[in-house]
């Protein structure tokens, strides 16, 4: 049984009706982790905050259900929906220079979600938060609890950051691009002690990213996104040894390599494009087509 | 300087900051004092009348008399006893004023930029209107509806100054929350007031301080132009406004009766106002 079941999630633009996600389904399990890729405005991000809660205001759901151990988010009143997210749930965010608020200092801001959501008294969290700090090889975690945000480098605080995610024992976590804003070099270290503490915890993961150099390094299972539809939804083995559709096999074609790197930056070719670009519009029609058969 | 060439370049600014908060609180403590303590500490009494000491120069001039420091009016009334109790209203109406107004104008703007929508919308339109009264004829009006008195001071200020802040602090809060750390917040469940409170109102407040300590300026001023133009306390009590209105008639004859109710004044307001970039400097953890 998946921890994360999404079926059929859309959602639109409040303004001009823009469609953002075209009845996304997907799963992730108590302890995989799941890669989420696609091109900018492919909807990636927006699925794992329509879970957290978090959308933007000029976005709203239009159908579908997320369901969460069992139970279907999007039917509950907002306050217990928060409170059993906020329970169950965790994001890494994406840029750790904006993520920490700049002036309070860390312990706290990592203890919250245990005072403020969980109960624990000050002096518990705070042993909590020390022993995770400790989990993200932080040299001496409490001079970091009293540190602000601008005393420690941005390599520090995604650690932070991470340790903040798992401080409650989530059991999802949502990571929206948690290297892209870092140099490459402690890329791979973030990207080693997420997939770690990933494991040690047993938590699952929405890894969501465009780098599939990443998605091979840290994810078991897959899915490909364009234009807020699903395009291949597959294990990562079997997508690197054959990419089931033409779109995903461009794509992976694109991926730099260090080994050729004038060939191998090469763009998903125009014809590709246009044919998922017409299996989306003819998925839309289908919706549509269907809707009026069933109003008509 | 030398000792100011450290790694962290920050020092020198430090050190500057931290001389301006004291020097300018040292004035407005010292300024309080003589406030709280005028009816002891002034020499005479700042409403006595005697016309055959009229007009008697300070006290480093030809033909000042002993106990007259700072000479007298025109009615022989002492001016430093009278500055002394004119501090005293000067400092009621900054500090009930400016506090009244920093309350009820940044309460309003972290609702219309935290929350927006029809909040936004309502809180908006309304600063659009207030602002554009003319604040002086609008305060003289207010003045002139509640009638005369301190009350009606404090009243007229906060009902026009409010939008200064709102506006102020609505932007603030507007930028503050699109950061990731307010988004951040949301998702580890954190209540929409929760996170006003816990989350942007402590990134916000410096800005709040520094606006605070200008209306309490502008608070000072706006008493004695409101005193000025006669609409103000009743005329016997006292004040800095009330010393600058009789001290312009007699300024070829003396010319101290105007200047140092306008020095005092001068320097509680630029105190206010370099108070709150002092405050604000240690409000700011990455310079402190």
């Amino acid at each position: 049984m998946s921890y994360l079941v999404i079926r059929d999630l859309s959602a639109r633009l409040k303004g001009d009706g823009t469609r953002l996600l075209r009845g996304v389904s997907l799963t992730v399990a108590a302890g995989e982790v799941r890669g989420l890729v696609g091109e900018s405005g492919a909807g990636k991000s927006m699925i794992g905050r329509a879970v957290l809660g978090i959308l933007p205001r000029a976005v709203e759901l239009t159908g579908g259900e997320i369901r969460l151990g069992g139970t279907d988010l999007l039917a509950l009143p907002q306050a217990e929906r928060r409170r059993r997210v906020g329970a169950a749930c965790a994001l890494i965010p994406q840029d750790p220079m904006t993520a920490l608020n700049p002036v309070r200092r860390i312990g706290p801001q990592i203890t919250d979600p245990l005072v403020d959501i969980l109960g624990w008294d000050r002096a518990r969290a705070e042993r909590r938060a020390r022993e995770v700090l400790a989990e993200t090889r932080l040299p001496d975690p409490d001079r970091v609890m009293r540190a602000y945000p601008h005393e420690l480098s941005g390599g520090q605080r995604q650690r932070c950051l991470i340790a903040a995610a798992f401080v409650a024992e989530p059991k999802l976590i949502v990571a929206d691009e948690p290297t892209t804003a870092l140099d490459v070099t402690v890329q791979k270290q973030i990207l080693r002690l997420i997939a770690e503490m990933q494991a040690r915890h047993g938590t699952a993961l929405l890894f969501v990213t465009h780098d599939l150099g990443v998605v091979s390094k840290v994810c078991q299972s897959l899915t490909v996104l364009y234009a807020g539809r699903v395009i291949e939804d597959t294990t990562v083995r079997a997508f690197f040894r054959a990419p089931a559709h033409p779109y995903s096999a461009a794509l992976l074609a694109a991926t730099p390599r260090y080994t050729d790197p004038e060939g191998s930056l090469t763009p998903v070719p125009e014809a590709v494009l246009a044919a998922v670009r017409a299996e989306v519009a003819a998925a839309d029609a289908g919706v549509a087509g269907a809707e009026a058969a069933r109003h008509g | 300087m030398a000792a100011e060439l450290t790694g962290d370049g920050r020092g020198g600014l430090r050190r500057r900051a931290g001389l301006r908060l004291w020097l300018a609180g040292g004035w407005l403590a010292l300024m309080a004092l003589v406030a709280v303590f005028a009816p002891w500490l002034a020499p005479k009494d700042p409403l006595a009348q005697d016309l055959f000491l009229g007009r008697l120069p300070p006290f480093w001039q030809e033909g000042a008399e002993p106990g007259y420091w700072l000479g007298t009016d025109s009615l022989g009334r002492d001016v430093l006893s009278r500055l002394m109790h004119g501090a005293r209203i000067a400092l009621l109406v900054a500090l009930v004023a400016g506090t009244l107004t920093g309350l009820i104008g940044s309460a309003l703007g972290l609702l219309a930029g935290y929350y927006r929508g029809w909040t936004d919308t309502v809180i908006s339109r309304a600063i659009d209107i207030w602002m554009a009264f003319p604040p002086v004829l609008f305060s003289i009006l207010l003045v002139a509806v509640i009638g005369p008195g301190l009350t009606a001071i404090i009243v007229a200020i906060v009902v026009i100054d409010w939008t200064r802040f709102a506006r102020v602090v609505r932007a603030e809060a507007m930028a503050q929350g699109a950061m990731d750390y307010v988004t951040s917040a949301r998702a580890a469940g954190r209540t929409r007031a929760g996170t006003l409170l816990a989350e942007i109102l402590p990134n916000v407040l410096p800005t709040i301080v520094v606006l605070l300590t200008l209306e309490m300026g502008i608070a000072v001023i706006v008493e004695a132009i409101l005193k000025f133009v006669n609409l103000s306390v009743s005329t016997d009590a006292p004040t800095w406004g009330g010393m600058i209105a009789e001290g312009r008639t007699s300024i070829h004859q003396a010319w101290w009766v105007l200047v140092f109710p306008l020095v005092a004044l001068f320097l509680m307001v630029l105190s206010f106002s370099q108070l709150g970039e002092g405050l604000k400097d240690r409000f700011d953890p990455v310079l402190r």
